[in-house]
Parts: C-alpha cells; sequence; structure tokens
C-alpha cells in the first residue's frame, strides 16, 4: 500500500499572481499558490490540518476588480484573477491588524508575530496608553494545561478542533460578543466540570501559545523555557495498538511537551490524553 | 459527541417553557425523569436527536420569555432536549443582547439611546437613574432598565420597550393590543374591526387578576416620559396601548394616498382581517403570480428593474433566477425582516400596518424560487410586528392561502417565523442563516452565496421586507408600469424613514428621484437655517450637508454625489445636536454590534471609539492630536473596510469618514 493517498488528477487553473503568471491544482487556495511560488504570507488562524475560519485577517491580498481585499488561505484560485499579494492595500490592512491585534492582546509567544511587525512596520503603541485590551488572567484549572487568554487572539482554530473538525466533543465555544468574545466552557466552568477530555489538540493548533501545558507555562513563568536547549524525538505511542506517532520535546533530559507530526497519517497531529500527557512514568526521578 | 452535563437541574417553570415548545420528552436521553427499560435499550442519537439544532433560538426565548433569564439548569434541560452540546448553546446564548445568563428581575426596561433618541431619552435616563436605580443594575423585586440600540421607533422618540417575562407574555399583550387597535382600527375608517376580539374594552382585555405578577407582558412607550415608564415598568400590562400603525405614515391623511404603492392599505384596512386586505386588491398578486408561472413571474421582477431594498441594492430578478435554477434542493426562502440599522423603521410599520401584504409577496417569491418553506426573521424588538404576522399567519393558513394546497393550484408553501433576540448582525444576509439554524450570528465568508448555499446549506433567497412588498405591485401593474416610476436605474417607489428635526417624522413613499430637499419639505424640516446635517442611509450611511439638498434619492444619485441610500434612513439633524457625540454614538453602535469574529472590526470599532471619545474629550486641545487621531481613524477605517468579513466591519468608517470629509467636522 502506498502511504501517500493517491488522487485523480487535477486540472491546473492559471492566474497572474504579483505580475508572474503561476499555474495551480483547481481547488488551491490562493495561500497554497503563493506558497508555491515561495511567497510569504503571515497567517494566523489558518492551520495544515484545519479548515480556515479566515477571522483573522492578516493574509490578506487584493484580487484585481474586487470591492475589498481576500483572504488567501480561503479563497481559492480562480483562472484569469489577478492578485497582487504586496500591494500598498494589502500591506496596509497587515499592517494594522498586527496593529490592532498587539495592542489588544499578548503576543508574545506568538511565533513570528515580532518578525511580522517588524516586516509591516507596525506600531501597536500608537493607540495610547488606554487603548482597551482583552486583560484575562491565566485560567489554571487542572495540572495538564493552562488557558492564557491574555494571549488569545480568537482564530476559532481551538474551538474547530475540539468540535467538528476533529475531536467532537464541543467543551469550548465562543461566548460572548465583539470585543468581549471570548473562548469559553459553558457557564466559563472550570475545564474540570466540563466535557473537556484532555486530548490537548487544541493546544496542538493553538497559534499563539494562549493553550499551553501546565509544565510549558511553568518553565516560562520560572524563566527556564528554553526552546534551544530542547531536542525532538518522535517515537510511537506505547499505550494502545493505534500506533500514533509521538514527538517528545525535551529539556534537560526531562519530556516538556508531547506533540504528533501533523503529516501523520494516523494522527494528522491529534493524539488523546493518554499519548498527550501520560509521560510521567518515562522520568520518576 | 459526547454530551457532558451538570448536575443543575430546571426548575418546573423552565422544564414547562421548553416542553411547551419541543412538547414533553420522550425518554431520559431527552432530559425526561422516568427512566424506562426501553431507555437502557435504545440510545436515542445520531442525526434525528440532532436535526432539531435550530430550535435551539426558539427555545432560549421560551427560557427567557419565561423566566427573564436563562439559568445553568434551563439551559442544560434545552440542551438535552436538543442534543446540543452546553459549551455551544452558551456560546449562542451569550451572542444576543436580550438574553441574560444572570439573574435578573422579570422586567426589563429597554431605552433607545440611539441617534434619533439620543437628545431627546438623555433626561429621561436621567430620570430613570433616580427611579429605578442605576442602568443594568436589577433592583430587588424591580425592574432593571437598560441602554438599547435602535428600537426602530424613531418616528415617535425617545422610544422604549418593557418586557416581562412570565406565562403567556403574548395572549396578554395580544388581548391588551387587539383592545388598543380596535379603537384605532375604527377610526381609520375600517370596517372589519367589529368581528375581532377587539372590540372587548381594554378594563376586560387586560384583566390583571392575583396572578399579574406571573404574567409576562409587553409594553412599547414611545414617546416616553420618566413618569409613563416607571409605570409600564410597575405594569407593562396596563400600559396605554400603542398608537396605531398608520399614525408612522403622515402621507395617509394627504390627498397623495390612493398614489402610494406600498403603503395604501395602512390605516385602511384592519391589518387583522384578511376580508378587509382581499377587498384592498389582496391576493390579486398572488393570482397573477399562478397564471406567469415561476418563470413568468421571475421575468416580471426581472424586468421591472426592482433592486433591493435592504442596502445592497442587488437586482431582484437575478437572485430569484439564480436560486430557482440551482439543482440542489429544497430551496428556501428567507425574509429579513431583522430591521435594526439605527433610524429604521419601515418593516415594522409594513408588518403591523399590512402584515398580509408581506405574507403574499413571500408566497410569490417562494412559488417563483422554487422554495415550499419560508422563514420570517424578525426583530426581537417589535413584538407588535410579530402578534401582527403571527395572526395573519393562522388566518392565510385557515383560508388556504398558506398550506399544502395554495388557492388550490398545487403549491405548497408555509411561513415559519423566527424571532431575533437582539443582534444587529444578524441582518446580514448569511448570519441570519447562522442564526436561524442555531448557531452564533456570525457572517459566513463568501463566496459560496446564499443563491447557492444558504439557509442549511441549500439554496436560497434572502430579501428585505421592502423588497418583497414591492412584488405586488410589480405584478398587479405589470412591470412595464412599475419600471415607468422612478428613474431608469432606480425603478418603482421607495420608503424612507424620516426622523430628526422635522415637524412630521414618519415613514414617506415617494418614486425614486425625488430630491433630498422635496422629502424633508414633506417631512416638515421648518427651518433650513438650522440645519446642520442630514444622515443618509443610517449608522452604516453618510453625511450630507444642508447645501446638498439636491441630491436625487436614487441609488445612481447617491452614489454619483459619494453617498448612500442605504435602507432608506433620513436623519434630519439641526444645530441643536453635537455632531462629535452622534459620530460617538455610532462608533459605541458598532462596537457593541461587531460579532467579534474578524479582527478588522472586532478590534478596529474599538479603536474607533476610543479616538472618536478622545476627539470629544479634547474639543478645543491641540490641533496636532487633534490631526494625529484623525489619521488613526482613517487608517482603521481604511483596515476595516477592505479586511472585514461582512458588511458590518466594512461599513462601520462611513459615517464617521463622511462626516470628517463633508462636515468637516474636528477640521
Amino acid at each position: 500500500m502506498s502511504a501517500v493517498p493517491l488522487q485523480p488528477p487535477r486540472r491546473l487553473v492559471e492566474f497572474t499572481l504579483d505580475g508572474e503568471p503561476v499555474r495551480v491544482p483547481e481547488g488551491s487556495t490562493l495561500l497554497d499558490a503563493c506558497r508555491a511560488a515561495g511567497k510569504d504570507v503571515p497567517t494566523l488562524c489558518q492551520g495544515d490540518t484545519l479548515t480556515p475560519k479566515n477571522a483573522c485577517r492578516v493574509c490578506m491580498v487584493e484580487v484585481e476588480g474586487a470591492r475589498t481585499l481576500a483572504p488567501a488561505c480561503s479563497r481559492r484560485a480562480e483562472a484569469g484573477m489577478e492578485v497582487r499579494t504586496d500591494s500598498e492595500r494589502a500591506r496596509h490592512s497587515r499592517k494594522l491588524v498586527l496593529e490592532l491585534l498587539a495592542s489588544s492582546t499578548d503576543l508574545s509567544t506568538t511565533p513570528r508575530a515580532a518578525e511580522w511587525i517588524e516586516e509591516y512596520g507596525a506600531e501597536p503603541g500608537r493607540f495610547g496608553e488606554d487603548a482597551a485590551t482583552v486583560a484575562e488572567e491565566p485560567k489554571v484549572d487542572n495540572d495538564l494545561y493552562v488557558r492564557d487568554y491574555d494571549k488569545c487572539i480568537l482564530c476559532y482554530k481551538c474551538v474547530d478542533a475540539c468540535g467538528e473538525q476533529w475531536q467532537n466533543t464541543f467543551a469550548i465555544a465562543v461566548a460572548g460578543r465583539g470585543f468581549d468574545a471570548r473562548i469559553s466552557t459553558e457557564h466559563d466552568a472550570p475545564l474540570t466540570d466540563s466535557a473537556c477530555v484532555y486530548c490537548g489538540n487544541c493546544i496542538e493548533v493553538c497559534p499563539t501559545g494562549a493553550l499551553s501545558f501546565k509544565t510549558e507555562f511553568d518553565m516560562r513563568e520560572a524563566g527556564t523555557w528554553d526552546e534551544e536547549r530542547q531536542t525532538e524525538t518522535t517515537t510511537v505511542c506505547a499505550y494502545c495498538g493505534v500506533g500514533c506517532n509521538l514527538t517528545l520535546h525535551v529539556q534537560d533530559n526531562d519530556i516538556v511537551k508531547v506533540s504528533s507530526p501533523h503529516d501523520n497519517p494516523v494522527t494528522h497531529g491529534n493524539l488523546c490524553i493518554k499519548g498527550r500527557f501520560g509521560y510521567q512514568h518515562v522520568q520518576q526521578h | 459527541m459526547d454530551l457532558h452535563f451538570g448536575d443543575s437541574k430546571p426548575t418546573d417553570e423552565e422544564r414547562a417553557a421548553v416542553d411547551a415548545l419541543l412538547g414533553p420528552p420522550d425518554s431520559a436521553w431527552e432530559g425526561s425523569d422516568d427512566r424506562t427499560d426501553t431507555d437502557l435499550r435504545w440510545a436515542k442519537g445520531g442525526h434525528t436527536a440532532r436535526g432539531r439544532r435550530d430550535q435551539l433560538l426558539p427555545g432560549l426565548h421560551a427560557l427567557n420569555d419565561r423566566v427573564g433569564w436563562i439559568s445553568e439548569g434551563g439551559l442544560d434541560y434545552l440542551c438535552r432536549r436538543l442534543t446540543v452540546p452546553p459549551a455551544e448553546a452558551y456560546g449562542v446564548a451569550t451572542f444576543y443582547s436580550m438574553f441574560s445568563l444572570k439573574p435578573r428581575p422579570r422586567t426589563v426596561v429597554r431605552v433607545c439611546t440611539d441617534i434619533a433618541c439620543a437628545g431627546p431619552s438623555a433626561d429621561l435616563c436621567t430620570s430613570l437613574e433616580s427611579r429605578l436605580g442605576p442602568a443594568d443594575t436589577p433592583v430587588e423585586g424591580g425592574a432593571v432598565w437598560e441602554r438599547s440600540p435602535c428600537l426602530g421607533l424613531c418616528e415617535r422618540a425617545p422610544a422604549a420597550l418593557v418586557i416581562r417575562a412570565g406565562t403567556d407574555a403574548d395572549a396578554v399583550a395580544a388581548a391588551a393590543d387587539a383592545a388598543g387597535s380596535a379603537g384605532s382600527a375604527g377610526s381609520a375608517g375600517s370596517a372589519g374591526s367589529a368581528g375581532s376580539a377587539g372590540s372587548a374594552p381594554p378594563e376586560t382585555a387586560v384583566e390583571r387578576p392575583a396572578v399579574a405578577a406571573e404574567s409576562g407582558a409587553y409594553a412599547v412607550v414611545a414617546p416616553a416620559t420618566p413618569h409613563a415608564l416607571v409605570e409600564a415598568a410597575r405594569d407593562p400590562g396596563a400600559a396605554a396601548a400603542e398608537p396605531a400603525p398608520v399614525g408612522a405614515v403622515p402621507q395617509a391623511g394627504g390627498p397623495g394616498r390612493d398614489r402610494l404603492a406600498l403603503l395604501h392599505r395602512v390605516g385602511r384596512v384592519d391589518p387583522a382581517s384578511l376580508d378587509d386586505y382581499r377587498a384592498f386588491d389582496g391576493y390579486a398578486a398572488l393570482r397573477r403570480a399562478f397564471t406567469l408561472g415561476p418563470a413568468g413571474v421571475i421575468r416580471e421582477v426581472t424586468d421591472s428593474g426592482l433592486l433591493g431594498r435592504g442596502g445592497a441594492a442587488f437586482p431582484t430578478g437575478r437572485k430569484w433566477q439564480a436560486t430557482a435554477a440551482q439543482p440542489d434542493h429544497p430551496h428556501y426562502l428567507v425574509c429579513n425582516a431583522d430591521e435594526s440599522e439605527p433610524g429604521t423603521f419601515k418593516d415594522r410599520v409594513l408588518m403591523e400596518g399590512d402584515p398580509y401584504a408581506l405574507i403574499e409577496a413571500m408566497t410569490i417569491a417562494g412559488y417563483a424560487t422554487g422554495a415550499h418553506r419560508g422563514y420570517l426573521y424578525l426583530r426581537g424588538e417589535y413584538p407588535r410586528a410579530r402578534r401582527r404576522i403571527e395572526h395573519a399567519l393562522a388566518a392565510a393558513r385557515t383560508r388556504g392561502l398558506l398550506g399544502p394546497d395554495v388557492l388550490g393550484q398545487g403549491y405548497a408553501f408555509d411561513i415559519e417565523v423566527r424571532r431575533g433576540a437582539g443582534a444587529y448582525i444578524c441582518g446580514e444576509e448569511t448570519a441570519i442563516f447562522n442564526s436561524v439554524e442555531g448557531y452564533r450570528g456570525e457572517p459566513r465568508s463568501k463566496p459560496p452565496f446564499p443563491v447557492e448555499k444558504g439557509l442549511f446549506g441549500k439554496p436560497t433567497v434572502v430579501n428585505n421586507v421592502e423588497t418583497l412588498v414591492n412584488v405586488l405591485p410589480v405584478l398587479t401593474m405589470g412591470a412595464e408600469a412599475y419600471a415607468a416610476t422612478g428613474t431608469g436605474a432606480s425603478t418603482g417607489p421607495k420608503l424612507f424613514c424620516v426622523s430628526g428635526s422635522v415637524s412630521r417624522p414618519g415613514l414617506y413613499e415617494l418614486p425614486f428621484g425625488a430630491t433630498l430637499g422635496e422629502l424633508l419639505r414633506l417631512a416638515g424640516q421648518p427651518d433650513p437655517e438650522r440645519l446642520r446635517a442630514v444622515l443618509l442611509g443610517g449608522a452604516a450611511g453618510g453625511f450630507v450637508r444642508p447645501d446638498e439638498l439636491d441630491i436625487p434619492l436614487t441609488f445612481e444619485g447617491t452614489r454619483e454625489a459619494g453617498t448612500t441610500l442605504g435602507s432608506g434612513v433620513v436623519l434630519a439633524l439641526d444645530d441643536s445636536v453635537p455632531l462629535p457625540r452622534v459620530l460617538l454614538r455610532i462608533a459605541e453602535f458598532f462596537r457593541d454590534e461587531s460579532c467579534g469574529q474578524c479582527v478588522p472590526c472586532r478590534v478596529g470599532t474599538v479603536r474607533q471609539e476610543e479616538a472618536l471619545t478622545r476627539l470629544l474629550d479634547r474639543r478645543n486641545g491641540e490641533a496636532a492630536d487633534t490631526a494625529a487621531d484623525v489619521a488613526l481613524l482613517r487608517e482603521v477605517g481604511a483596515a476595516m473596510r477592505d479586511a472585514s468579513i461582512c458588511g458590518l466591519g466594512q461599513t462601520a468608517w462611513n459615517a464617521v469618514e463622511s462626516a470628517i470629509d463633508r462636515l468637516g467636522a474636528y477640521a
């Protein structure tokens, strides 16, 4: 059996990307086309294992003739389109979205955020000292993972992973409206009273570090978290016969985090509570 | 899906409210207390159990209507009945401003503080603070009052709505309303009211025995005085009846009323009488539709040049054609009656004054597009429109004008009313689907467009109330005659909601092409010298100057003038109204009503409000700071317009921009 699923050949769609003609398989998104062409378009709510919600709006590109910009992560390529990823309008929107995000939430653990803020010349400070922030305290209500919604950009990925796209547990949803909207369990109950099964698949997809292993959270608090010193070893979970791949993140000979490769055909990056959190027996000191 | 519920139990009242909507539970799986042997053998689940998700919003209404708020036990019970995860139901319930997830008194007073009511309601709010306590603060055993976005009663500013939770809120309110309308319909010259239940005197209709505290009621108090409002909060059932809908139509008393194509029946027919409606050309359009056939109806509507009246001005015929041509079935029809644009009240007047017209128009739209089911998504703040529509629907069903065989033509069609619960965004054409389906009213990204994948993922036509009602004259007059009114690009009549500094505020019908000045003169704009600005199209529209009154009120004319007709709001502001405060109020509106899904709108509307607050507070301050804030507003505004998912974020900066550019605000 082939490990790579075979698909019927797809027709190619030809369109113009930043003045260059490009051809992508039918059904590809503009983001796929950008990545294939080696263009770096920032993304936050897009995830390789999820259908994008296109809520973050940092991947906006300009499509010739359209009234508004289009989210590259979900707009599909159409023949004859003229797309510009680096137009003044697109750059302005990305810059502003980064400013709006960074002025309202803590992006300190968001990979690449600082780099993009510099690249687009964003100045989150210009909204003033009194600019409203989401102002949330970390929710530490269990021993396995922490929800620090001060860092949440409301990308909906955790909700989608917990709900119909992967886990089908539906322990969390977006509650409230507008700037007051938050990811929440029913009645904002602690996780221990909710439907959560601690699979940690929400942590896997979180693009900002708002959701993190308790180990990582504690080490960051203590200032000992150092990804430079970590190694990653991929192995097979020993608990049941499914054969999920586990990637053990090890710092100073201690497992500090467990993930799973997103391209693994068994897990697609998802695990259960045992594979994700059940590693303590390995390291009884 | 493995549902997890807490230990909270519903009260008997909550259980009864939900069961009244959904019927008694079938089994322990659905929340019944008695577990039977069969329950132990067969799990009830799967698609059938989850297929009633669209009853979530009606279920939340049932709880909120009965108790005044939604408790953990109540929500859990509803979730069990519908097989909905509690976290999702909580997310949905917290989306709507009319629901409370915290205990609150049974009586809620909502005072409109939006643009048209802002001035007159300021004193009202001060007075309420001294009489009922601070806003949003429940008083034990009393009422809670809160500030509300536009209640759609702009012609009677300041407006307030009193809602008391309890049993049979609708029945009690209907009795009170029928009593009120009997008098008013009679005075409007209607012969049909004598037979209606409204002939009972008000004293007996509004019975207030010992159970008064437990029975629910609504009261619309407009124009509101502190005394009337406090009285209404004490006993909403005994509040003075609302004036008849015809009061909102100043042209109804004038010589040209016969020329009105959309409003001619308002005030003339008893809105409760189907016979009256039929005596005034009712159901002639539907009969013509049946002789034309679906394709013929679409051809007529296309030829008439009818453009959507909800704000986007999309050709109605093209929308219908695109839906009718979809191979996927069933098709759905959704009537957007979630009129929430500040300053808009046209759909309310139509539904309250001529409800059968909308029902007939929906039937025609359904027939033309191959839909057998129509949803009428009605704003939650319109209790009287809802009662009128529900009554009219029941009457139409009894007479075979809705149901399995409409007019004996073998066409099946019925209409279901879905009540909104206080969310402007649900008037967005895709958010309305999510709301009906029982999800948070967040807009979907397009494409796919509703004609392809709309309600329940099926091809759907969404039309505004005014658009649909226009279909009647299209069919009775014929497309050619209809297209002859108005201008070449904007055909037919248009409704305008005129409010603010005019002596005869109300709903006006004019053929497209009249100028803004003509409309304002008709509405009694007394002193051109004092006119400071006119807001066209509501909060999502734009301001024009007093020297621009020759703008023709057409889609193309306003576009050419760099503004918009929007939903037909014409709000006149004279020099007594402080413009910066109006702008701040508009910004607050968008901040409150943003669904929060996309970043540009969720945070952008907050940053816009903050900048406008600084500008208001500073007033005579540093010119450099003012310029910086205006520049900031422009940058945020451009990003909101370009990068937001839906029309709310895309237009949230329009009015402020027009005030800066056209009126020279903050210059």
